[in-house]
């Protein structure tokens, strides 16, 4: 086989660049569907619709488990000594300071709603446990005080907070 | 999977076969005639090992496939039903289960020995990566079949380990989320696990007929880490390195029968056997035995972000092995002072194991610490200024002269 070459640009030269390119547009334009296939479909979406919770039976120090987008949700009546101590806190000694007001909903102290994941891996803590009276994450140990704030152990953040608000006094809706 | 091929097949069928495929001369040339160092000890039994358990797995998993459902609902309850009412179910299941574990073992053998005789140097750097390749997918198969289960801890492992990749700043949640398909580990994770790890182990495959193939140009190692100079220097692989490979992989069988048929849930995790509860973690969560030293140097490290990277680069270190170690003698067999390193660093490695089934707290935080430094000093300190300083014995002239004795 013989190749003939020459330096002028060919015909050749412009089809080689052209589908060239026209390749890689599909290739980049099929790996959207590829990828996006994995994140969660329209049914686990439509399914994270806000839910109603009545705090009314929840008795004080009780803390309860709901789920919302399958995660759970604590919700913690909290007792005044508990109150107190999330707010007596000196701040600058936290590893992700958040005064006690920014945890909760102003006027409602005693209500601390918090998503129940361990900010280290996604365990889920146990309730009214650890040095902090509050959370204590049986994974790697770390350990969450009565505003599900993170004092001790791996985990970086304090227990995020959902979405919600107050419907009426003894009710909320998350999401 | 060169060498000159002698292959002249006998019968006419094969020869006109031969002449239209030369599939019988490849084998011929890699498994017959090859030749192979003449002082391989048992340590090199592995290589066949290995190769024979993903043979298993394979068709073991194939089997399980048949019975096993891969949803939340059912998942649970279909291994239960291969348990109790599937024809051999537990034997199968058994056999798939303990032949991960034993494959596991396999290889941290074959890694150790690598390490020990220095098989990852030049010529072989590419045939270490790809190894090193093997044992990430082994590890990405292993924790997914292990999640197939849908039992506490299939749940919370892969809770634990997916949420690994949220230490990524900025784009960790989303990665995460895009991982399980949900806002939590749930059905659609389970399916694509199932998707996947069905597919893996043939990707293991093919990266293993990659590894052979850079074996067979470079040649194998051996205990002396000199290459082979003359003929007198090697054996044909076919009786030689055939029959000794054939024994110690009945031996290893053995064992495995052992664990299969006497304590088959020895290795694994009582709560296993609890169904998955999202909303309940279990008091303990420790993975597989395997995983062991990597949860270890993950929990040793009290930073999310550090300790996430501490465990990938505990792996991924090795790919660099080739470069960090700075000597020009291979064997660790002529390196007095690598040797106890070596070993020490073995029992840092069995160690950390050990300490990744503790809880974390008092001592066994400090000493996770400890060995976890140990551990990496190992790679980026030790390695590359033992070839600087250390001075190791004289080599033998040839192999058969290792083996022979200088007259030879
Ligand atoms: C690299 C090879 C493989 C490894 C290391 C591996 C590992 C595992 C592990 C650790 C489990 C959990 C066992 C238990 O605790 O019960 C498992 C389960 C499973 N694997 Fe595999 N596997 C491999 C290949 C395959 C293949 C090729 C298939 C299918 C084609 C497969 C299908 C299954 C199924 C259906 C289960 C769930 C049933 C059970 O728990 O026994 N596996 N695998
Ligand atoms: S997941 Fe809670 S401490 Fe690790």
């Amino acid at each position: 086989m013989t190749t003939v070459s020459s330096a002028e640009h060919t015909r050749r030269d412009f089809l080689y660049i052209a589908t060239g390119a026209v390749g890689a547009v599909g290739a980049a334009a099929a790996l959207v569907p590829l990828i996006a296939q994995m994140n969660p479909d329209a049914s686990t979406i439509a399914a994270g619709a806000p839910i109603d919770v009545d705090l009314a039976p929840i008795a004080d120090g009780q803390i309860i488990k709901v789920f919302w987008r399958s995660k759970p949700i604590f919700i913690s009546h909290r007792t005044k000594k508990e109150i107190d101590e999330a707010k007596n806190v000196a701040l600058a000694s936290l590893p992700d300071p958040e005064p006690d007001s920014e945890r909760v909903k102003a006027g409602h102290d005693q209500w601390l709603v918090v998503i129940g994941i361990c900010t280290h891996l996604g365990c889920i803590p146990l309730a009214h446990q650890g040095e902090f009276d509050g959370w204590f994450c049986p994974c790697h140990g770390s350990q969450y005080d009565t505003a599900g704030r993170i004092r001790k152990g791996p985990a970086p953040k304090n227990l995020p907070l959902p979405p919600y608000k107050f419907v009426s006094d003894t009710k909320i809706q998350i999401g | 999977m060169s060498g000159n091929s002698t292959y002249q097949p006998q019968s006419k069928v094969l020869q006109w076969f031969e002449k239209r495929l030369p599939i019988g001369g490849l084998i011929h040339s890699s498994f017959v005639a090859y030749p192979t160092p003449r002082n391989l000890n048992y340590w090199w039994t592995f290589g066949g090992i290995l190769s024979m358990m993903l043979g298993i797995q394979i068709v073991t998993g194939i089997v399980l496939a048949m019975h096993y459902t891969p949803h939340v609902d059912l998942a649970f309850k279909s291994v239960e039903a291969i348990m109790r009412d599937v024809n051999y179910g537990w034997l199968l299941r058994y056999l798939h289960a303990n032949g991960a574990a034993m494959f596991f073992l396999a290889v941290y053998i074959h890694m150790f020995r690598g390490i020990y005789y220095g098989s990852y140097k030049e010529p072989r750097e590419v045939l270490w990566i790809l190894g090193v390749i093997i044992y990430l997918l082994m590890m990405a198969t292993g924790f997914m079949g292990y999640v197939l289960v849908w039992g506490q801890m299939s749940f919370w492992a892969a809770t634990v380990i997916t949420n690994l990749f949220s230490a990524i700043p900025g784009v960790g949640d989303t990665i995460v989320t895009w991982l399980w398909g949900g806002y939590a580990v749930g059905n659609p994770t389970l399916n694509r696990f199932y998707s996947l790890h069905y597919l893996l182990p043939f990707v293991i495959a093919g990266v293993v007929i990659l590894h052979v193939w850079a074996l067979h140009v470079a040649g194998q190692n051996n205990p002396t880490g000199i290459e082979p100079k003359s003929e007198r220097d090697t054996v044909p692989f076919t009786p030689y390195a055939t029959v000794k490979d054939g024994f110690f992989m009945a031996c290893f069988l053995i064992l495995y029968c052992w664990f299969v048929f006497y304590v088959p849930n020895f290795l694994g995790h009582p709560d296993n056997y609890i169904p998955a509860n999202p909303a309940v973690t279990p008091a303990e969560i420790v993975p597989e035995w395997y995983y062991l030293p990597f949860y270890a140097i993950l929990r040793s490290i009290p930073d999310k972000l550090l300790g996430v990277v501490a465990l990938f680069g505990s792996i991924l270190i090795l790919a660099f092995l080739p470069w960090l170690d700075t000597s020009h003698v291979k064997s660790g067999r002529y390196r007095p002072l690598f040797k106890q390193f070596f070993w020490l660093w073995v029992i840092v490695c069995i160690g950390l194991g050990w300490l990744g089934s503790k809880p974390p707290e008092g001592i066994y935080v400090i000493m996770s610490r400890l060995f976890t430094l140990y551990y990496f000093a190992f790679f980026i300190v030790i390695l590359p200024l033992l070839g600087i300083f250390e001075k190791t014995k004289p080599l033998p002239n040839s192999i058969s002269e290792s083996v022979l004795g200088a007259k030879a």
